[in-house]
């Protein structure tokens, strides 16, 4: 167990080594700073802010000085008093470029909360719909019940989710208002957009579950359960979803990457000020440090979730092992 | 058995089992394979639809479709007609290389022949507003069709590209073994782990300056970066499963039992390998194609995806949703290029599921 968190913490560093060096360089590579793109700054002024944020330092300086925590500035950015940029390895992830006065673990602080409530709703949605359609599915497997969740789960899978938001919010919003267009704060705002967000993926966990219960309900130890006398519901519940559900556990992580990803389109369709907002925004702007703080953020996110679910298997499934990887 | 060697058999029976023998063909895997998948109705009529849907797209320079990008500046999107079937109003002649650009985009050359039967087979006539115009006055359907071009492009290429780099990759990992194998694995679960979109998105944003010194500075094309950067996603399943089937491979008796029949590597590799780890690339490569094209659409959202003149469907897409608004719900917008993707997407995955099944071994020569 400690050896496999370790292990595992090792290659986490890799991991985020390689995110933040390959990011950093290709920033670095492309023509064209932060600043360049605003209006024509005299080149004293450029010169002056390029320096502030030691744009005119060798690329290899910059990267030893964005890592940490080395500590090659003395001075804060914020005037002489502020605390000085640490490095990502202290968990600093530096200033915004483009959002003056703020660092990027401020914009995060305030974002994130918000991004991860989404989430959550997105997930709880997810897997409500997606597991109540794979179990009725698997107990009435061939019958048009099952042929109706089968086909709106391709459904799902088949459509951009921007577009399955631009339907909810036509029904929902404008012909039967029901709902807020955009805007956060209530419970009322975090449906529409947890829904649009975790349908997709529903339809992915409805065919996990599917063939998961297929399968266990097919084994021996079901049967014995059957013919001891157990009643059918008590089977399900004790015995069966334990297994069955075993597939939809291990897309838990990759889910999270996809939540994220997801979390970009929805929140801009509803205008929710998010994480993934500030990336598109981020990035669409050249603010490198924020875009980067945000791939960081979430390489730890998704990696953290992946070995949760690695770790929540071994108790699910006593015969899986810890050994490997 | 008889001194001579032979089974001791009346001439009669040999006779028979001869016949009967000969009423049992071998089935090649293909074979096997192209027959269940007829069986299977929803995956035959899928390749069917998609079939159709390709051939459009390819001739769509043939079709009597209005302008993809004529601007009509009506103040509102125009919603269908379906009582006119046509009109006479492609006013367009096609004399120098420029004339193109006015109708369509910069066009491939064997477009513009296309183009130029086109005119000379239809003349003025083009199709009426079956599926209205958008908030420019662009006809809808003609947008959709063309649209479809570069979507189904974009997706083949991208597609190919993931192939390319993950079979590679996944059959050498898998033929050589041992701690290469095990180094090669470590660096795709690395890569595995890194939320990639991101890392894509940011390239893509800092790759698509319009900026003039970006292209003669960096000498990247951004179609090739688009394409690279998408393969460089996607491959990382098709390594893992090519290298999972060839281990199986290398160790499975039937290649032994080749090898001790006497075939050669050649053989054993285009007849025996290649088959077997085709299956797997085959299916997976209906499953790519869906999320490629999910993909551009989601790049197209995010407007980093193809530039405009040109339409793909991820761009019209977004043209319907960026159209709604509570006064007035220009349905055909979200309805008509929705739909065209849905489908496509609904009839690939089906297609993919009906070839899983198609293409098992383990339910070969059933049903």
């Amino acid at each position: 167990m400690l050896g496999f968190l370790l292990r595992r913490l090792g290659w986490f560093v890799i991991t985020s080594w390689v995110v933040i060096t390959v990011s950093f360089f290709l920033m670095r590579k492309v023509p064209g700073g932060p600043f360049s793109g605003e209006r024509n700054l005299t080149p004293e002024i450029e010169a002056n802010i390029n320096a502030k944020y030691h744009l005119d330092w060798p690329t290899w300086k910059q990267y030893l000085h964005y890592l940490g925590p080395l500590n090659l500035d003395e001075r804060g950015l914020f005037g002489d008093r502020s605390k000085p940029f640490g490095g990502v390895l202290t968990g600093d992830l530096g200033p915004s470029y483009k959002m003056r006065d703020f660092t990027v673990n401020d914009v995060i602080a305030q974002s994130l909360p918000i991004s991860v409530m989404l989430g959550l709703v997105a997930l709880m949605w997810a897997l409500a719909l997606g597991i109540s359609a794979g179990l009725v599915s698997a107990l009435r497997p061939r019958t048009g019940l099952d042929l109706t969740m089968r086909l709106a789960a391709t459904a799902g899978i088949a459509l951009p989710n921007f577009v399955i938001a631009a339907f909810l919010i036509i029904l929902f919003v404008f012909l039967i208002p029901l709902f807020p267009v955009a805007g956060w704060g209530t419970l009322k705002h975090m449906l529409l957009p947890g829904f649009a967000l975790g349908a997709p993926r529903a339809a992915y966990i409805a065919r996990l579950t599917r063939t998961g219960m297929l399968e266990v309900l097919s084994q021996d130890y079901i049967r014995t359960a059957v013919a001891k006398g157990l009643p059918n519901r008590l089977v399900l519940m004790r015995h069966a979803l334990k297994g069955g559900l075993l597939p939809v556990v291990s897309y838990l992580g990759p889910m999270t990457a996809w939540i994220l990803t997801g979390s970009l389109v929805i929140e801009k369709i509803f205008r929710i000020p998010g994480t993934g907002s500030h990336f598109v925004n981020a990035a669409l702007n050249r603010d490198y440090t924020l875009a980067m703080g945000v791939t960081i953020l979430f390489t730890v996110l998704v990696y953290g979730m992946n070995t949760l679910v690695d770790l929540a298997y071994t108790f699910l499934d006593p015969r899986i092992k810890l050994e490997e990887s | 058995m008889d001194p001579s060697g032979r089974w001791n058999l009346h001439v009669r029976d040999e006779e028979r089992l001869l016949a009967e023998a000969a009423e049992y063909r071998g089935e090649s895997l293909w074979q096997d394979a192209w027959r269940r998948l007829k069986r299977d109705r929803t995956a035959f009529w899928s390749m069917i639809f998609l079939a159709v849907f390709v051939a459009l797209s390819l001739f769509a320079p043939l079709l009597p479709l209005p302008s993809p990008i004529a601007l009509d500046l009506k103040a509102e999107p125009q919603p269908p007609v379906w009582t006119e079937l046509g009109n006479r109003g492609f006013d367009y002649t096609f004399e120098t290389d420029d004339d193109y650009k006015l109708a369509y985009w910069d066009l491939y050359w064997h477009d513009k022949r296309l183009v130029d039967v086109r005119k000379a087979v239809f003349g003025d006539w083009q199709t009426g507003r079956w599926f209205g115009t958008d908030s420019k006055g662009r006809d809808l359907l003609s947008r959709i069709v063309w649209g479809s071009r570069t979507s189904i492009w974009v997706a083949f290429a991208a597609t190919l590209c993931s192939l390319v780099i993950g079979v590679t990759y996944g059959a050498f990992s898998g033929l050589i073994g041992g701690r290469v194998d095990n180094l090669m694995m470590r660096i795709v679960d690395v890569l595995y782990s890194i939320p990639f979109i991101f890392v894509v998105i940011f390239i893509l944003t800092f790759l698509s300056e319009p900026r003039q010194d970006l292209e003669t500075e960096s000498l990247v094309d951004k179609g090739w970066v688009f394409f690279i950067v998408i393969g460089a996603i996607y491959w990382l399943t098709m390594a893992r499963v090519v290298r999972g089937q060839v281990l199986s491979l290398k160790n499975s008796e039937f290649i032994e039992a080749a090898r001790a029949v006497g075939a050669s590597t050649a053989r054993i590799l285009f007849v025996h390998v290649v088959p077997n780890v085709l299956s797997v690339v085959i299916v997976y490569l209906t499953l790519t194609i869906p999320a490629i094209m999910l993909f551009e659409a989601f790049l197209s959202f995010l407007g980093l995806g193809i530039e405009p003149p040109k339409v793909s469907w991820g761009l019209l897409a977004v043209d319907g949703t960026d159209a709604i608004n509570p006064i007035r719900t220009f349905w055909w917008l979200v309805v008509f290029p929705a739909g065209a993707m849905g489908s496509t997407l609904l009839a690939l995955n089906f297609l993919g599921d009906g070839l899983r099944d198609a293409l098992d071994p383990k339910l070969r020569g059933k049903h």
